[in-house]
């Protein structure tokens, strides 16, 4: 398949007042077209940090990131991104929102009438498929978390990106609304097919959700396995299945590279003296 | 008391705790009521000559007079508008400056260390400058309200700008806004109500440094009026005076805290 996103020898130092670290260290990958790739990995592992340069929010310090095959540099309405939180409008409504790329000058250079059309009709569809049209002309401050990260969703996907950037989209929410989010997400998928990066500390989540699923090792940041989930489609994928074998297993070694890769041990000599 | 009726009746001293608004009324009327009383009650029973502390009903008696016969409206008004035009000239300028501070760091690093040392300067001890460069008309008490807001006034609004959360400002981007758009639409209209709240209370330093400005070179105004009172050992006027301020002072304030929330009703307490 081809590669729709392509990260190569990418370097990230970043420079402070007692001298600098080092982020991400020598991290090649690709996203084939299509592909819901998931990254995950310990805290201070850099991820957030190559999601944020995929994006185009960070320059590189060396390497290339490319999305069908052009160098990216700047952000741009194919990679959209969905934020953990704080990302919505809370001057405008729920629809107001998701329309908000609609109102920018770079939509309306390429607008004609028929186009604005049909993104307006594109956009009640989306408040639809999200289920939110009860609250389309609510204000963000009514609505629940979960709620919120879905307007964010829909705001994201209106311009119909090629890459469809995840930081962290459901870290704020309880464990029941993320369950929920994440049958809706592989639904909008199943209609909305499109190239994702969705970075998370969930693992299970990952799983679940991804086709593939990338680990990275902290300190300084480095690709450390890619796992390819070998389970049923997306779409034929229910929650009964998190509790099944393969799935924990799998779950179960990615969850132990992250543990190798954070330095943490099971030292019981060290766990006697403590509680000596 | 037993249990059931404690628990039926919330504290009113529990930390941080909650208020119904018609109590909050109850003891916020509570309060003007028994510093009346008790300024009425010391002079009343003549502990205080009246030359240091004139009882209510001398005041009360002075404003009717100043009111009718004086020229009170004149005076407050004049004051009024060098209080506005002051506080507008600060404004517009500090309102675009802000911006561009708060959204662009090497304009960040070029004035808010000046602006912080400028603000530490005393604006009264710039009242002989004023005088010299501008002379005695309506300018030089306008340049002084001037030099008392502006510093402070770019300080906390471009602290609004910064303060709107990163996300907004980077999601504006990854959906194609440009750098102006994400000042408009996005920097500026989120920091809004912040910005709105950050006049409000410096429009009350204005007042302060209006009095200044007119206790120096004036002819009129409710400052000149205070310090004519002074002269004549009137002193039941001085108190007029300063009550018309603090009553102009909470009337503007609750005015634009009403303006507030009809303009913002979006505006929570925490960002989203």
């Amino acid at each position: 398949m081809k590669a729709k996103l392509t990260v190569r020898a990418l370097y990230k130092r970043f420079v402070t007042m007692g001298g600098g670290f080092e982020a991400l260290h020598d991290v090649s990958f690709a996203a084939a077209s299509g592909e819901f790739l998931a990254i995950v990995g310990a805290s201070g592992c850099g991820k957030s940090t190559l999601l944020r340069i995929i994006a185009g929010l960070e320059r590189a310090t060396s390497g290339d990131v490319m999305m069908d095959e052009q160098p990216i540099l700047e952000p741009a309405r194919d990679r959209a991104m969905v934020f953990q939180d704080y990302s919505l409008y809370p001057w405008l409504t729920v629809l107001e929102n998701i329309q908000f790329s609609m109102r920018l000058k770079a939509s309306a250079r390429q607008g004609t009438a028929q186009s604005r059309r049909l993104a307006l009709e594109r956009s009640l569809l989306l408040l639809e498929l999200t289920g939110l049209g009860p609250v389309r002309d609510a204000f963000p401050h009514a609505l629940s978390g979960g709620m919120r990260q879905r307007v964010a969703i829909a705001r994201a996907l209106l311009g119909k990106p090629e890459l469809l950037l995840m930081d962290e989209p459901f870290g704020a929410l309880d464990a029941q609304t993320r369950e929920v989010m994440h049958e809706l997400i592989l639904h909008i998928l199943a209609v909305e097919k499109r190239t994702i990066v969705f970075v998370t500390h969930d693992v299970e989540e990952a799983v679940y959700l991804a086709d593939r699923v990338l680990v990275l090792a902290p300190g300084p940041g480095r690709v450390d396995s890619v796992w390819t989930v070998e389970l049923p489609p997306a779409l034929e994928r229910t929650p009964e299945l998190k509790r099944s074998t393969e799935f924990t297993a799998l779950k179960g070694r990615i969850l132990d590279r992250i543990c190798a890769t954070s330095g943490l041990q099971r030292d019981l000599v060290a766990l006697q003296r403590l509680t000596r | 008391m037993n249990a059931g009726e404690r628990r039926a009746r919330p504290s009113w001293w529990t930390i941080r705790g909650t208020l119904d608004s018609r109590a909050y009324l109850a003891i916020a009327a509570g309060s003007f009521v028994l510093w009346l009383t008790l300024w009425w009650a010391v002079t009343a029973l003549a502990l205080i000559d009246p030359l240091f502390l004139p009882g209510p009903g001398a005041v009360l008696g002075r404003f009717r007079n100043w009111l009718l016969d004086g020229n009170l409206i004149e005076d407050a008004g004049i004051s009024t508008f060098r209080v506005v035009a002051g506080f507008l000239a600060s404004a517009l300028i500090a309102l675009p400056l802000s911006l561009v501070i708060g959204a662009y760091r090497p304009v960040r690093a070029f004035c808010e260390p000046l602006l912080e040392f400028a603000r530490y300067l005393p604006a009264v001890a710039f009242v002989p400058l004023v005088l010299l460069w501008s002379g005695i008309g309506e300018i030089s008490k306008i340049a002084l309200i001037f030099i008392g807001t502006f510093f402070q006034m770019v300080l906390m609004l471009s602290e609004d700008v910064a303060r709107v959360p990163m996300p907004q400002v980077e999601a504006a981007r990854t959906l194609g806004a440009d750098a102006g758009e994400v000042m408009r639409t996005v920097l500026l209209r989120s920091a809004l109500p912040a910005m709105f709240d950050t006049l409000r209370i410096t429009l009350g330093w204005a007042w302060t440094y209006l009095v200044v400005a007119e206790l120096v070179a004036a002819n009129s105004g409710l400052g000149y009026a205070i310090l004519k009172a002074q002269r004549f050992l009137q002193t039941d006027r001085i108190f007029v005076g300063i009550i018309v301020i603090g009553l102009i002072g909470l009337g503007t304030d609750q005015l634009l805290r009403a303006l507030h929330r009809r303009l913002f009703p979006w505006a929570g307490t925490r960002p989203i």
